[in-house]
C-alpha cells in the first residue's frame, strides 16, 4: 500500500453536510463529489495520496494491480444495445481501462428483488458471460442477497474488477499541461439519451442504441501509439463529458476549452436534447472515452483511434488552457462562449 | 438539423452582427429587454453578449413562469400531496424549486409521491392508471402551457376522470411587461418579445406597447439568428424613430395566434381578480383559474389549501432581478448563498431563470477569463 505521508494533515475534512440523501447525490455530479470527498473519503480513504480517479493503483507485496468497483441500478433493466448485464461488465471493464489497466478477473453481486421472473435473471447472467468474453475478463466470484418484494427495482447488480497496468502508461490529472489536447473516442450522449427513451415516460421515438461496449481495445491501441504521452483518461459516466472534464480541472488547476462544432454528436441526440433542453456534455455515456494527449502526438494519438475498429468517429475536440482556470469553457463557431459546469442534480427535462 | 442548423450558421451570424455595430449610434446606449426566460437562457448559451457591441445592453424581464410564482403557491401545492392518497405531479422545472420545507424533490426523497411529467395529459394518465389514487397536476406556466392544461382539463371531463385535479397557477405575460413599464425605475428603449407565448397569443396584444409607449417591439425566436435579427429590427426602429411590433418568428408565430388555442383557454378558464407575483407584488388580472364548469377538477376547490403568504428571504433580491433592476450577479446572494444546489430563490433553478443561465454559462467566465480566442 502507498505510505500515507501526512497524517497530521488529511488532504479531506468530514464536511458533508447535506440533511439526507437525494437522487442527485448518485447522479455523478456536483452532489456525488460533495458526498465523496465530504464524508466517504476523509473517513475510508485518508491515505489515498491521488486525486479521484475511476479505479486505484496500488502496490500488494511488489506487484502493481488496478482496482475497482461499480453497481448498476439502471432502469428499464433491457433497453436499445444492452442490459443492466453488459453495463455491469463493461463499466468495471472501463473504469479500469482509462486508469490504465486491463481488466483481468471480476467479482459480482446480485440484489435480487423477490418475485423476479428467474427468466429474467437467467438473460442477464447470460448477457454478463457474453460481455466477459467478449472484454477478455475473468468472473471469478460472486454474492448473491435477496431482498422482499417492493424493496428493490427488480435488480441491481454490483462487480468489483482487479485488472493489471497497461505498460508505458502514467496518467495523472497532475501531469496535464497547457497546451494538451482532448480527444474524445466518439460521439456522446447515446446512452443516456436511450436510457431515457427507453423508460417510455416521453413520447419520443428514436433509431437510438446504447454505446455500452468495453473501451479496452481503443484505449490499448492510444497506448501502444503514443503511450508516454497520454496525461489523464476518464470515461464520462454519469453527468457526461461536462463533469469529467469539470472534474480535471480542479484537480490539475488549469482549464478547458472545447470547440463546439468539434464535439461528436448524432442528429437523434442532438434533437432530443434541443427538445428536452438538455446538453449532450451531461449526458451519460458508457462506451466513450476522454484522452488528453501531449500537442504533438495528439494526431498520432487521433489516427490510432480512428484506425481501431469502433474509433472512427473519434475527435479533438479541445485544449487544455491556463484560463478559464477550473473551468470548462465551451466555445461557438462564430465566437460565443459559455461556461459548461458539472451536472446539478439530475437532468430534468424543461417545459417550454 | 433542420430549423435548428440555419439558425446557427457562423457566416450569417457574422453577418447579422455586422449588420448590429452598423446600426448601433456608437454614442448611445441601448436597453433592450428579452422578455422571456427562454431567451435569457439562449443569449449565456449561445454566447451573445460575447458578439453583441458592448453599448448593447441585454435586460432579462419576467417571462420564467416557475420564478414568478411566490413561495407560498409552492407551499399549497404541496400542502395537498401531504395526503398519502395524493400524487404530486409536475414539471421537471418545478421539482427543485424552494419551498418554505424544500423543494418538491427534497419532498420526494422523504416519501411525498412526486411524479415529473412531460405534460398535463400524462398526469391524466396517471390518474387513469392509479384510480385508488388522487393526481394533482401542478399547473404552471404563461399561455404558452395553459391550452395543453385547458385541454386536459376538457378530456378529464369528457372522460369523466374523477380522481384527477389541477392546481392552476397559469400566468399572463401582458399584464407583467405592463407592471415592468409602470415601474418608475425602468427605462428600457425596447423589447424582444417572447417567441412562445406568442405562437398562443400572437403579436397583436403587444401592440398598445408601441403605440401608448412607444416602445419597438420584436416578436423573436430561439435560435442566434432570431434573436440578433429580432435586435437588427429593434435597432432600425429606434434609428428611425419609429415603435411598432414586428414579427421575426414568423415560421411559428401568426400574428392573431393560435385561434383554437385561445378558445379551449377561454373555455376552461378565466381571470383571477388579481395574483400575486414573486418581487412584483399583487398585479390585477394577471392570472388564470378554472372556472366553475370544471370546479370539480380545481384543486383549489377540492382541497384545503392553507393560501400562507411566505415572504421571500429578507436578502434575495428576485424581485429586482426578475423586473431587470438587478443584474443577477447584483444580488447579495448571488453565488454566495444563493447557488443551483442550494437556491433561495426559483431564478437560480429554473431552466428559464436568469439567475440560473447567468450562473451556468457567464458567471465563472466573467470571473476568470483572459483573452480567451477560438483553439486552432
Amino acid at each position: 500500500m502507498s505510505t500515507v505521508t501526512s497524517i497530521d494533515q488529511p488532504r479531506y475534512k468530514v464536511r458533508f453536510r447535506d440533511p439526507q440523501i437525494e437522487m442527485a447525490h448518485g447522479a455523478g455530479g456536483k452532489a456525488s463529489r460533495r458526498l465523496i470527498e465530504g464524508l466517504f473519503l476523509p473517513l475510508l480513504c485518508e491515505a489515498s495520496p491521488e486525486p479521484l480517479s475511476d479505479a486505484a493503483h496500488v502496490r500488494i507485496n511488489g506487484a502493481s494491480i488496478a482496482i475497482t468497483t461499480d453497481s448498476f441500478v439502471v432502469k428499464p433493466l433491457r433497453f436499445p444495445g444492452g442490459s443492466i448485464g453488459e453495463l455491469a461488465v463493461n463499466g468495471t471493464v472501463n473504469d479500469l481501462a482509462v486508469s490504465g489497466a486491463r481488466a483481468e478477473v471480476l467479482v459480482t453481486t446480485f440484489v435480487l428483488e423477490a418475485g423476479l421472473p428467474s427468466s429474467v435473471l437467467e438473460e442477464e447472467v447470460r448477457a454478463m458471460a457474453d460481455t466477459a468474453r467478449q472484454a477478455g475478463v475473468t468472473i471469478v466470484g460472486g454474492d448473491t442477497k435477496v431482498v422482499e418484494h417492493g424493496k428493490a427495482d427488480r435488480m441491481y447488480i454490483s462487480t468489483c474488477g482487479v485488472g493489471s497496468p497497461i505498460a508505458g502508461l502514467h496518467l495523472s490529472a497532475g501531469a496535464v499541461r497547457p497546451g494538451d489536447k482532448i480527444l474524445l473516442s466518439g460521439p456522446i450522449g447515446d446512452h443516456g439519451i436511450t436510457i431515457l427513451l427507453a423508460r417510455g415516460e416521453l413520447d419520443l421515438e428514436a433509431n437510438l442504441r446504447s454505446d455500452t461496449r468495453s473501451v479496452l481495445p481503443l484505449v490499448e491501441a492510444l497506448a501502444s501509439a503514443v503511450g508516454g504521452s497520454i496525461r489523464w483518461m476518464r470515461d464520462p459516466t454519469r453527468g457526461g463529458v461536462a463533469t469529467s472534464l469539470n472534474e480535471l480541472t480542479r484537480d490539475c488547476g488549469l482549464g478547458v476549452v472545447l470547440r463546439e462544432e468539434s464535439i461528436p454528436l448524432r442528429d437523434e441526440v442532438r434533437g432530443a436534447c434541443e427538445l428536452l433542453g438538455l446538453d449532450p456534455l451531461h449526458i451519460a455515456n458508457e462506451g466513450q472515452f476522454l484522452a488528453v494527449v501531449s500537442p504533438e502526438c495528439a494526431n498520432a494519438a487521433l489516427e490510432s483511434l480512428r484506425a481501431t475498429p469502433g474509433g472512427h468517429e473519434a475527435r479533438i475536440i479541445g485544449e487544455i488552457r491556463k484560463q478559464p482556470a477550473g473551468a470548462v469553457l465551451v466555445v461557438t463557431s462564430y465566437g460565443g462562449s459559455r461556461i459548461v459546469d458539472m451536472l446539478v442534480g439530475d437532468p430534468l427535462p424543461r417545459i417550454c | 438539423m433542420k430549423y435548428v442548423d440555419e439558425f446557427r450558421e457562423p457566416a450569417l451570424i457574422t453577418r447579422t452582427v455586422e449588420e448590429i455595430k452598423r446600426l448601433a449610434d456608437t454614442q448611445r446606449q441601448y436597453r433592450i429587454m428579452e422578455v422571456c426566460g427562454g431567451h435569457t437562457h439562449a443569449i449565456y448559451r449561445f454566447g451573445l453578449k460575447d458578439v453583441l457591441p458592448s453599448n448593447i445592453e441585454l435586460i432579462h424581464g419576467p417571462g420564467c413562469p416557475v420564478c414568478v410564482l411566490p413561495m407560498g403557491r409552492i407551499d399549497d401545492g404541496l400542502s395537498m400531496a401531504e395526503d398519502p392518497s395524493v400524487i404530486f405531479a409536475a414539471f421537471g422545472d418545478m421539482m427543485r424549486v424552494p419551498g418554505t420545507h424544500g423543494s418538491p424533490l427534497e419532498h420526494k426523497a422523504r416519501g411525498m409521491d412526486i411524479r415529473i411529467v412531460y405534460s398535463p395529459t400524462d398526469a391524466l394518465k396517471l390518474a387513469a392508471k392509479n384510480p385508488d389514487r388522487h393526481v394533482m397536476f401542478f399547473a404552471i406556466g404563461f399561455e404558452t402551457t395553459a391550452p395543453s392544461t385547458a385541454l386536459t382539463l376538457m378530456r378529464a371531463k369528457a372522460e369523466g376522470i374523477r380522481n384527477f385535479s389541477v392546481f392552476c397557477n397559469h400566468v399572463t405575460i401582458i399584464p407583467a411587461i405592463r407592471a415592468i413599464l409602470d415601474s418608475p425605475d425602468m427605462r428600457i428603449d425596447a423589447f424582444i418579445g417572447p417567441g412562445h407565448v406568442s405562437t398562443v397569443i400572437g403579436c397583436r396584444p403587444y401592440e398598445w406597447i408601441a403605440r401608448s409607449e412607444r416602445k419597438p417591439i420584436a416578436v423573436s425566436g430561439f435560435e442566434p439568428l432570431d434573436i440578433l435579427q429580432g435586435i437588427v429590427m429593434l435597432l432600425r426602429q429606434l434609428r428611425d424613430g419609429e415603435s411598432k411590433v414586428e414579427n421575426q418568428y414568423k415560421r411559428v408565430v401568426p400574428w392573431e395566434g393560435n385561434r383554437a388555442a385561445l378558445r379551449v383557454m377561454a373555455e376552461v378558464f378565466q381571470l383571477r381578480p388579481y395574483f400575486e407575483w414573486r418581487g412584483m407584488g399583487f398585479i390585477s388580472q394577471s392570472a388564470l383559474r378554472i372556472n366553475d364548469q370544471f370546479a370539480a377538477w380545481d384543486a383549489e376547490h377540492r382541497f384545503h389549501i392553507p393560501g400562507v403568504r411566505v415572504t421571500d428571504p429578507k436578502a434575495a433580491q428576485c424581485g429586482e432581478v426578475l423586473k431587470g433592476v438587478l443584474k443577477p450577479a447584483q444580488c447579495k446572494l448571488f453565488a454566495t448563498e444563493c447557488t443551483p444546489e442550494r437556491p433561495v430563490g426559483a431564478l437560480m433553478v429554473s431552466s428559464e431563470g436568469s439567475c440560473a443561465a447567468y450562473f451556468n454559462y457567464e458567471h465563472r467566465k466573467a470571473s476568470t477569463l483572459t483573452n480567451i480566442s477560438v483553439p486552432a
